[in-house]
């Protein structure tokens, strides 16, 4: 396949950025969408320019760090993946691509497609986490027995991978599926209860504090969520946070 | 100098509770004027680095991505081991050491392994405490499986995402030492070097990747737990960043480097496809429980199924060659990965792969779907099950428990694999061999520390799938945070370790002007054309079966790509700005410093054993024919090497391996 790439290219966070137009040759179907990536920037090497930056690590769609937002959508087209695991058979020969960094201002750009998200690591500073020491002192593992459908739920909401992209996605810039995915698995599991109040307004403040917009029910985080996180732990956030606040 | 293990005196199983009794201890108001780096944030680091914070040390981690939680650590699929015998299999602390040694071929340290045996089962009170969500049954207790290279159920599992949960649980036991200021993170920060003072380790060279400063920061101890060195293949199952600079560079700096030529090459991965891959994908060895592996057992049948005009599924069972369940009858699909990993090779060598590039062999689910099916219409009291209701309800049942690895799998080959079998090919994937270490897990040099992957411990020559995770959370949660105490005891008056000194500026000097040797080099080629080349030679001469020759060719043409390389490799951009081309740069030219002493290691070890494969040693006849032959009687040893300049003059030393409590045998899973 031929096909022509139009970039966002800025060169650190202070710089004004703008969308660049490539040409890739020869691509194929079989390529994942960061292979294709790898074949402009060995382009870009050869000719003396500076490589696209963008965020990746695993390749396999777990560790989240892949995050352009391509053709308008996070992610790109295909539902329930990351850019990493996007093939090129979703593509045609002769198609424009329009590749973007996920945009939100608690996002801001670090350079090209990488954005800055430490402002997930500081609401999970803020309380996403049991109070437990480290010191090997715990009790036996199964004197905590769970219902089965419990850990199930709690793995469920436990799989997201801190992508970004519900943030992306959604027109108010919300972290509420993120957030109400982190507040649901401790919600869930009975060793997450001694805290649970605090641990839900702590971590919504944070979030707040941090410029993510409103949840405003819109669904488009669900849809576009790789690890198919869903819209009830939103909910499940905000009667917890309810609770709390009585 | 001499290798001292320190490994305590005294029974096997009391050697570590004696240990602890003894050690010197730091009090919990001096622990607050050391501090401790720790570089490297995935299971072993993490879990290290929240653990020393809670003890009262001030920590200082250091992570290349921009959060703990990304560390390669989370990909791991399959599960961990700790012998909590719920199951009442049989299995014990001594079983669980017993199988590890083993599976390891005899080349790890028996002290270490009974030691992991016996911290394991903490592992998992400790992670369930912290909301880890493993798999639980219908009465809530906690689920198990089985693993390659053993007959109990022991390992637990978070479907098949048991890294990413495990890590998550360290990373929030981390979170909660951040937000009390007792860990300061430093994501995006690359470790290029580390700082010596008076023969102790206290500090390193870091870069910031977003602003592309040199930084200096200094400690009491430093920890190094950076993972494996996979990626010296280029392809590999691998994130893309895991790397061996801060390994290779400790290595450079006095600590020894032990085993480099000892990694596993995972039986169940994605086959490659093109020239243009840039990584191999593991399929979880989980599903070896109820997966058959075949490929056809006529040369027509094979040609027919390259060409299309068969698929795998018109094959009767006749028409199959289930060559473990007919090589291996003991242990079937489940041998452990070495002779899974040969067996495939083996037959695709021999010319029976089932795909494009012969490279190959399929992993069927049909009988599992049967039998689960059946199972539950019974369960279900569904009598006369349609074959279709036989299989709707068995394909639940592997949806269940493997639907995720299904789906990756469809989503890079395009076929589902509920319908046909999927295609599997060997792919390395975990480095035994690595930095190393004594009983307290302390490198040749004092007050460096060396945990998890990055290590060469606990594994020996082949490691037993699901214990590398035991292996890093051991380390990081309950092994380093006493054995770091009894070197520390010494350092409660040193005071702060001050990095305006002599020392840092010259190790800041030669990280500087390597920076700037690569940005300002005039080359003509990218960092990438070296490394798959490197890949390359490594794969073929220096993979899963080596020889003599093979081997000094190799070393000869790894040195003359790093020549090359040195001279044409181009990087674009500065040095003061976010810059991913040199940071491959730098850890390329690590690799191409490691890949020839892997291929110098690999020469000296004249035996086959664990993942590796020496043509010259095979067994000629008996039970055992056509099999790996291990050699114990001139190779028990570790091989550390020391670093003298080139990586060809490395000097070797040997730390002959005992075995006072497993008898040393030829290892048989017939
Ligand atoms: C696909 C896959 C599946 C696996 N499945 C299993 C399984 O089911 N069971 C099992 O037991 N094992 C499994 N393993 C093996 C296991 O996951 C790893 O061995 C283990 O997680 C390694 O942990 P670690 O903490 O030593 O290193 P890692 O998790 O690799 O962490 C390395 C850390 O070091 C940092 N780092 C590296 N270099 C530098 C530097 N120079 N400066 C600063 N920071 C640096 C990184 O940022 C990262 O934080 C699997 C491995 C893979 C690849
Ligand atoms: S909820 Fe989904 S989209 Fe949002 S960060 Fe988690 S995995 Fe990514
Ligand atoms: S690179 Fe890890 S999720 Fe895409």
């Amino acid at each position: 396949m031929d096909l022509t790439l139009k970039i966002w290219r800025q060169k650190d966070s202070n710089a004004k950025g703008q969308m660049v137009d490539y040409k890739v040759t020869d691509i194929s179907e079989h390529m994942s969408f960061l292979e294709m990536m790898d074949v402009l920037n060995e382009q870009l090497v050869n000719t003396g320019e500076e490589p696209v930056a963008f965020d990746h690590d695993c390749r396999e769609g777990i560790c989240g760090m892949c995050s352009m937002y391509i053709n308008g959508e996070a992610h790109g087209p295909d539902r329930g993946i990351t850019t990493c695991q996007l093939h090129m058979r979703m593509f045609k020969d002769g198609d424009t691509i329009t590749i973007e960094p996920f945009r939100a201002a608690a996002f801001p750009v670090i350079k090209d497609l990488i954005v800055d998200r430490m402002a997930f690591e500081r609401i999970q500073q803020a309380g996403g986490y049991i109070s437990v020491n480290t010191s090997g002192n715990t009790q036996d593992a199964n004197a905590i027995p769970i219902s089965k459908h419990a850990a199930d739920e709690a793995m469920d909401a436990a799989t997201c991978i801190g992508c970004g992209a519900c943030v992306a996605t959604c027109k108010n810039s919300s972290a509420m599926l993120f957030v109400g995915a982190k507040v649901s698995q401790y919600a869930l599991l009975p060793q997450g209860q001694v805290e649970a109040a605090d641990r839900v307004k702590n971590m919504v403040a944070q979030m707040d504090l941090e410029g993510f917009g409103n949840c405003t029910n819109t669904g488009a985080c669900e849809v576009e969520c790789p690890k198919g996180i869903s819209l009830d732990n939103i909910a499940r956030m905000n009667r917890e946070l309810m609770k709390a606040n009585i | 100098m001499a290798l001292d293990s320190k490994v305590p005196e005294g029974p096997i199983k009391d050697k570590w509770t004696n240990y602890k009794n003894h050690i010197d201890l730091v009090n919990p108001a001096n622990k607050r004027n050391i501090d401790i780096i720790v570089v490297g944030t995935g299971l072993a680091g993490g879990s290290a680095a929240a653990t020393l914070a809670e003890l009262g040390y001030n920590v200082k981690a250091f992570a290349y991505q921009d959060s703990p939680r990304r560390a390669h650590s989370i990909a791991a699929q399959g599960g961990i081991n700790a012998a909590k015998n719920y199951q009442g299999d049989g299995d014990s602390t001594y079983r669980l050491f017993y199988d590890t040694v083993k599976g390891g071929d005899y080349r790890s340290r028996e002290a270490n392994v009974y030691r992991l045996a016996e911290v394991s089962a903490n592992i998992i009170d400790q992670c369930v405490a912290q909301g880890v969500p493993f798999a639980r049954d219908y009465g809530g207790l906690l689920d198990n499986r089985s693993f390659g290279g053993v007959l109990v159920s022991r390992t637990f599992y978070a479907k098949g995402q048991t890294g990413q949960q495990l890590l998550l649980g360290a990373y929030s036991a981390m979170n909660r030492q951040i937000a009390r200021g007792k860990i300061e993170m430093f994501n995006r920060h690359e470790m290029l070097d580390v700082v010596k003072v008076d023969g102790k380790a206290r500090g390193i060279i870091a870069r910031d990747l977003i602003t592309g400063e040199i930084e200096r920061h200094s400690a009491h101890a430093v920890v190094i737990a950076t993972g494996g060195y996979g990626n010296v293949y280029f392809l590999s199952t691998n994130a893309m960043g895991s790397n061996a600079t801060a390994a290779w560079k400790i290595h450079k700096k006095g600590a020894y480097f032990a085993n480099p030529c000892y990694t596993q090459i995972h039986p169940t991965c994605i086959p490659r496809s093109g020239d243009y891959q840039s990584k191999l994908t593991l399929m979880s060895e989980s599903l070896r429980n109820d997966g058959r592996i075949w490929v056809p057992k006529n040369m027509d049948d094979v040609l027919a199924i390259r060409e299309g005009r068969k698929k795998p599924t018109d094959l009767s069972e006749e028409e199959r060659d289930y060559y473990l369940e007919r090589r291996y009858p003991a242990f079937g699909n489940l041998v452990p990965r070495d002779v899974a990993s040969r067996a495939a090779k083996e037959r695709c060598d021999a010319g029976y792969g089932v795909n494009a590039t012969g490279e190959a062999v399929y992993l069927d689910f049909a009988s599992a779907i049967d039998r689960y099916g059946r199972e539950q219409a019974k369960i279900q009291n569904i009598s006369n099950p349609s074959n279709e209701k036989v299989y709707e309800l068995g394909k639940a049942i592997v949806e269940a428990k493997y639907g995720n690895l299904f789906q990756m799998y469809e989503k890079i080959v395009d076929e589902n694999p509920y319908e046909t079998p999927m295609m599997i090919y060997p792919a390395t994937h975990y480095t035994m061999g690595g930095v190393w270490v004594d009983y307290n897990l302390m490198t040749t040099v004092p007050g460096l520390y060396c945990i998890g992957e990055a290590n060469f411990s606990d594994h020996g020559a082949n490691r037993l799938g699901a214990s590398a995770l035991m292996q890093g959370l051991a380390d990081g949660y309950f092994v380093l945070p006493y054995t770091i105490g009894d070197y520390l005891s010494d350092d409660i008056r040193t005071g702060k370790i001050p990095t305006d000194t002599k020392e840092f500026d010259e190790v800041e000097k030669e990280v500087k002007d390597r920076i700037d040797f690569f940005v300002n080099n005039k080359g003509t080629k990218s960092v990438d054309y070296f490394h798959k080349k490197l890949g390359k030679v490594m794969w073929d001469k220096v993979g899963m079966a080596r020889n003599e020759k093979g081997l000094k060719e190799a070393m000869v043409e790894i040195k003359a790509i790093r020549e090359e390389f040195w001279k044409e490799v181009k990087v674009p951009g500065s040095a003061n700005e976010m810059n991913t081309e040199l940071e491959k740069a730098g850890r390329v030219a690590d690799f191409l410093e490691l890949g020839e002493l892997f291929a110098k290691d690999a020469l000296v070890r004249e035996e086959s054993c664990g993942g590796h494969f020496r043509e010259e040693s095979v067994e000629l006849d008996g039970e055992q024919k056509g099999e790996a032959k291990r050699n114990d009687k001139d190779f028990a040893f570790v091989s550390a090497w020391e670093y003298k300049g080139e990586p060809a003059d490395a000097v070797l030393h040997k730390e002959e391996l005992e075995f006072k409590d497993i008898e040393l045998k030829q290892r048989s899973y017939k």
